[in-house]
């Protein structure tokens, strides 16, 4: 299984890291098998797509869907407001964000 | 040890790379309908999907595709016939879907090219700057730290949210890396931003004010030890928020790059923040890697595909670019270089040619708005754009004084009263009675006056004397309140005294 691992379990504590998310090192070295046997199944979807066919984003073949630049009535700061878990003068109060700059 | 700028650039060479935001003026979001009034009530412009709620869908406002579109074309851009937006994901509570979006592998214009004037020992030198990508993304929320003590990100204990410019269509500019500048590096990042404010206010496609962030430059600067053929490690400067700051951050973080390399220190890849006080930049976060913001196809957005026969259409509908028209209205005006540069930078192009196509003389007009109303600008600390006084106003007190009917100390007199509110020329005029008075008899009444109560200087002029009838047609001026045409009061008086 090590052998042909191409996800470590340094890239899964990386990307942990990334979303903010904390895992064990029992949780580091699942996640990593985990991730791998996912790609594998990917790699199949792989070999079948030819040089010809280009990469798809979206499921259905359609572009342009856009809308005219005309106002629409907003929420108000109370229902926008209305689920965050603290607010103070009509913002989203967050908790202290550490370690970066704005 | 210190080292100075001229040593800098004897030792090393720079190269730039130049990132400018520009919030369009759209009357909607990118993805929602929501407005974008700058300066409204927190959180009064937000609807689910600006907010990032479950389940709410974008959909690209169509004139902010057409808005991106133009500023490529203006830039001689090509534009990608189809055109894809990305997930930009990361963790920072100014975006509350946790992603912003934005353009990567795909974005909607490349290839283009600015060419900028920058004055050189040499002369006017044309500098061509390098267009990388034009793409379209989103603004993100403004946070407010509280309880640190500068209101500062550190020591803050907790952050406020507004959302109400999360979503407001974004364009970025980037360049590709400049090079060849030599020490004119930080003249040519000025006039290159320079140049692009006048053309994206050329498109009317975004207020373009530096001061409340609807213009935002991110200078990226290098050295490298000169003939090296290398590119030094970069630092990018962000918090650039006026054209003399871009000038200021990026000599000084060539002189800071300088001082390291000759220390034998690293230069490190870094996000530093411009500090407009000192004119220095203080560390930021490290710049995390493409690859962190694990970019993504965002699937709630189908591609964009403009149509050939639009987009030669709005090709066409290109407005003049403003290198061109200011050549073509400096010939037409015939001023010197100098005073152009000075009409440019003073922002009174657009006023004087309004103001000739009143009917004013193209020289009385650049007159009034260097002159006297700029002073006034200036004694108020405002903008020669935003003072109340109108093209419409200045002419027709040129027009005034072309007639006779005015002094230039009497059209003074009316232009203050005018910016101060008191009505347009004429009312002005009506209301404070102002009128030169070309009544000879009382001219020569007054002058008369002035001659009786001083016999001794009149003596003097009469013997010659002449600078001493200075003192008599102050007396004049003084008894006519100022509403006499001086030049014809000196004329009459030494006349009157034998001296004409």
């Amino acid at each position: 299984m090590a052998a042909n691992s191409r996800i470590s379990r340094e890239e899964v504590a990386r990307i942990a890291a990334l979303a903010r998310i904390t895992l064990g090192e029992d949780e580091l070295t699942h996640l990593a098998s985990q991730i791998d046997g996912i790609l594998d199944a990917v790699a199949v979807v792989q070999e079948a797509a030819g040089a010809d066919v280009p990469p798809m984003s979206h499921p259905i073949e359609v572009n342009n869907v856009s809308r005219p630049d005309v106002i629409v009535p907003s929420l108000s700061p109370e229902a926008a407001l209305s689920g965050a878990p603290a607010s103070e003068d009509s913002r989203f109060r967050v908790p202290q964000i550490l370690g970066e700059e704005a | 040890m210190a080292l100075t700028y001229e040593e800098v650039i004897s030792k090393y060479e720079p190269s730039l790379g130049l990132e400018v935001h520009v919030e369009l003026n759209t009357q909607t979001k990118m993805f929602c309908g929501c407005a974008t009034v700058f300066g409204a009530a927190p959180n009064t412009q937000t609807c689910p999907v600006c907010l990032g709620m479950p389940g709410a869908l974008p959909v690209v406002n169509e004139k902010a595709i057409e808005s991106t579109i133009r500023i490529g074309l203006a830039l001689n851009c090509s534009i990608t016939p189809k055109s894809r937006f990305a997930r930009k994901n990361y963790f920072y509570p100014d975006m509350p879907k946790n992603f912003q979006i934005s353009q990567y592998d795909e974005p909607i214009c490349t290839n283009g090219y600015l060419d900028v004037d920058v004055e050189t020992d040499e002369g006017m030198q044309t500098f061509r700057i390098e267009i990388e990508r034009v793409h379209m993304e989103e603004d993100t929320g403004k946070s407010l730290h509280v309880g640190g003590a500068t209101g500062r990100i550190h020591g803050a204990e907790y952050s406020l949210l507004d959302y109400n410019r999360a979503g407001i269509p974004l364009v970025e500019i980037v360049t590709k890396v400049v090079s060849g500048t030599g020490k004119y590096a930080p003249e040519v990042a000025k006039a290159y931003v320079k140049e692009l404010r006048d053309i994206l206010r050329s498109l009317g496609v975004s207020d373009v004010k530096m001061e409340q962030g609807s213009l935002r430059c991110d200078a990226n600067v290098s050295l490298a030890p000169i003939g090296s053929g290398k590119l030094g490690t970069r630092s990018e400067t962000k918090n650039v928020n006026s054209l003399r700051s871009v000038e200021r951050a990026v000599r000084g973080e060539m002189i800071r790059h300088a001082r390291l390399l000759d220390k034998g220190e690293r230069v490190i890849q870094e996000t530093r923040h411009f500090q407009e006080d000192s004119g220095g930049t203080r560390s930021g976060r490290s710049k995390e890697q493409a690859e962190d913001y694990r970019y993504f196809p965002e699937p709630d957005l189908t591609p964009v595909a403009p149509a050939a026969e639009w987009v030669e259409q709005l090709r066409s509908e290109l407005p003049e670019k403003p290198s061109l028209r200011r050549a073509r209205l400096q010939s037409q005006w015939q001023v010197p270089d100098k005073e152009m540069a000075a009409l440019v930078n003073a922002g009174a192009v657009d006023l004087v040619e309004e103001t000739v196509a009143l009917g004013a003389d193209p020289t009385r007009a650049r007159g009034w708005w260097l002159g006297e109303i700029s002073r006034l600008a200036n004694e108020a600390e405002i903008e020669l754009t935003s003072i109340s006084i109108t093209p419409k106003d200045v002419a027709r007190i040129i027009e005034l004084i072309s007639a006779g009917e005015l002094t230039d100390k009497l059209a003074r007199q009316v232009v203050a009263a005018v910016i101060a509110g008191e009505g347009d020329p004429d009312s002005v005029i009506a209301t404070q009675g102002i009128k030169v008075v070309s009544d000879e008899s009382a001219l020569i009444a007054a002058i008369e006056k002035a001659i009786a109560a001083q016999p001794e200087t009149a003596e003097k002029v009469r013997n010659g004397h002449v600078p001493a009838a200075g003192a008599l047609i102050g007396a004049v001026m003084k008894e006519t309140k100022g509403q006499a045409d001086a030049a014809r009061v000196r004329e009459l008086l030494l006349g009157l005294l034998g001296q004409g």
